[in-house]
């Protein structure tokens, strides 16, 4: 049986290209069947676009690219008025409101407080799988990255993940529960009316299911 | 966690700095400049290329406590160098949980016949090739990222340029051989099979593969990101010219919007002064023949 959409119902996704690890996404939601775009600059927003992919990446430069390149206010507009995004990484970075540690944030248009390199440096990076809401068990490849300390009242937790690297660092504000010597989990994916935020990249494992239901949400 | 889990979640972090660039700085202050410029990572090292090249003498791996410095001031990867060979400067690199560190013949050599065995390593290691057959051998070794050598040091981008075009010309070449030349060609490379039936069969490394050495302008990084390139490291070329910041921020761009000539014409404006560079045929040392 065919993941693909029927070819009446074509989606415009916008994969934003700037830096990072976005022809990862553009090769699987092409896989499913969408028309995929990269939007580099101003000129790249004039045409139909049904969702957005912000991808993984260094979210200090994208933040930077997107108001060098003038794409934040359109961008911020976009999702404002309600498009439908799915952001990876940098890209949850990018949406949160507050960014722990930190005065400067991107988009703030998702009610929550993500910490960067969370886990720590490379060596803190992992992978493991576990039950995301709505999807199932799914392929989780965390990379220098973020999770969301915490989340406004109407932002749905999807998953929550511990670390299986004994590099990662801990949670400082975690309490360890001694009794049944089970690890602190952190929320790692959420979803806000139009948004979905992971703090790992669907986009680097064979599974297509986070894409499958960012997909099917739209249309 | 298992070996094999790890080398991905390297080749993982590569793929993160992809479309990106990754600046040589020597303090804290250089590395704050680079982040704000836009940097996707930065390199911490004593002296950049330039000054290692006209300096001479032996170079080595940083001062800890000087790279300690700039992961105290950036919040992006730090990337740091280490001697071809030398694996007890790789271990102390990786017991300062560097990001990456970069195997590199721009320091001078501790190991004329061996490079690093970086399987034996959980951080990720990049390392410089100027034909597919090095990359190769780097990747077998552990390698989870590739660059070309360049000449580093010099502003001259002809040999990056040199370096890419072959890389390129001899992954079409394996791809369009018979599935039964294979072998042969990996005798050849002095690799695995299942490396070349890699290229063969994907018509890439295996790996994310960026420019380096003689990236000076930013139509020197569009240059190299037409040719190929996924990324680009550029040295001496941006604290070595009249204004780091703009020249920084102006590469980024043009890295992001490569083919894009309007953009990058206007970005070219007014940089002040490029690094004074020194011609291929000036070169005492060539550093792109260290380490093959």
């Amino acid at each position: 049986m065919s993941n693909k959409l029927p070819q009446e119902k074509k989606l415009q996704i916008g994969v934003l290209a700037v830096q990072g690890a976005f022809i990862e996404h553009e090769h699987i939601l092409e896989s499913l069947g969408a028309d995929v775009f990269e939007i580099r600059q101003l000129r790249d927003l004039n045409r139909p676009i049904d969702g957005l992919v912000l991808p993984g990446g260094e979210s200090t430069v994208q933040g930077k690219l997107l108001r060098d390149l003038g794409l934040f206010e359109p961008l911020k507009n976009r999702i404002q008025e309600g498009l439908p995004v799915l952001a990876t990484c940098a890209g949850a970075i990018l949406l949160a409101e507050k960014i722990a540690g930190e005065t400067k944030t991107h988009f703030a248009t998702l009610p929550a407080t993500v910490r960067r390199n969370a886990y720590g440096r490379q060596l803190g990076s992992f992978f493991t799988e576990n039950e995301v809401t709505h999807i199932g068990k799914v392929p989780q490849t965390f990379i220098r990255a973020p999770y969301f300390e915490s989340v406004g009242n109407d932002v749905e937790v999807l998953s929550r993940t511990a670390t299986t690297n004994k590099h990662s660092n801990k949670n400082p504000n975690a309490t360890t529960d001694e009794s049944n010597n089970t690890t602190t989990k952190q929320i790692v994916a959420v979803k806000y009316k139009n948004q979905i935020a992971l703090s790992f990249h669907p986009e680097l494992n064979n599974d297509t299911s986070i894409h499958q239901y960012f997909l099917k949400l739209i249309s | 966690m298992s070996d094999q889990n790890r080398y991905e979640l390297n080749k993982n972090l590569a793929q993160m700095l992809k479309g990106g660039v990754i600046m040589d700085v020597t303090t804290p202050e250089q590395a704050k400049i680079a982040e704000a410029a836009g940097a996707a990572a930065v390199m911490a090292l004593e002296r950049i290329p330039a000054d290692i090249r006209s300096a001479g003498g032996v170079s080595r791996m940083s001062d800890p406590k000087m790279i300690k410095g700039i992961q105290d001031a950036v919040s992006i990867p730090v990337m740091a160098k280490c001697r071809i060979g030398h694996f007890a400067e790789a271990q102390i690199l990786q017991a300062i949980e560097i990001d990456y560190i970069d195997e590199s013949e721009v320091l001078s050599p501790a190991d004329d016949v061996f490079h690093i065995n970086k399987r034996d390593f959980e951080v990720p290691f990049v390392c410089g090739a100027k034909d597919l057959g090095e990359a190769l051998r780097r990747i077998e070794e552990g390698a989870s990222m590739i660059r070309t050598k360049g000449e580093p040091g010099t502003g001259d981008i002809v040999q990056a340029v040199r370096h890419m075009r072959l890389m390129n010309q001899e992954i079409a070449r394996i791809s369009s051989l018979r599935e039964d030349e294979l072998f042969n060609r990996a005798k050849e490379l002095l690799v695995s099979y299942e490396l070349v039936r890699y290229v063969h069969d994907h018509k890439k490394l295996p790996v994310v593969n960026f420019a380096a050495g003689g990236v000076a302008t930013p139509a020197d990084a569009a240059l190299m990101m037409q040719l190929g390139a996924e990324g680009v490291f550029v040295g001496s070329g941006i604290f070595k010219s009249g204004n780091p910041a703009k020249r920084a921020a102006a590469i980024v761009q043009a890295v992001t919007n490569y083919t894009d000539a309007k953009l990058i014409a206007k970005l070219s404006e007014d940089l002040g002064e490029a690094m004074v560079g020194i011609n291929e045929q000036e070169i005492a040392l060539l550093m792109a023949e260290r380490g093959k």
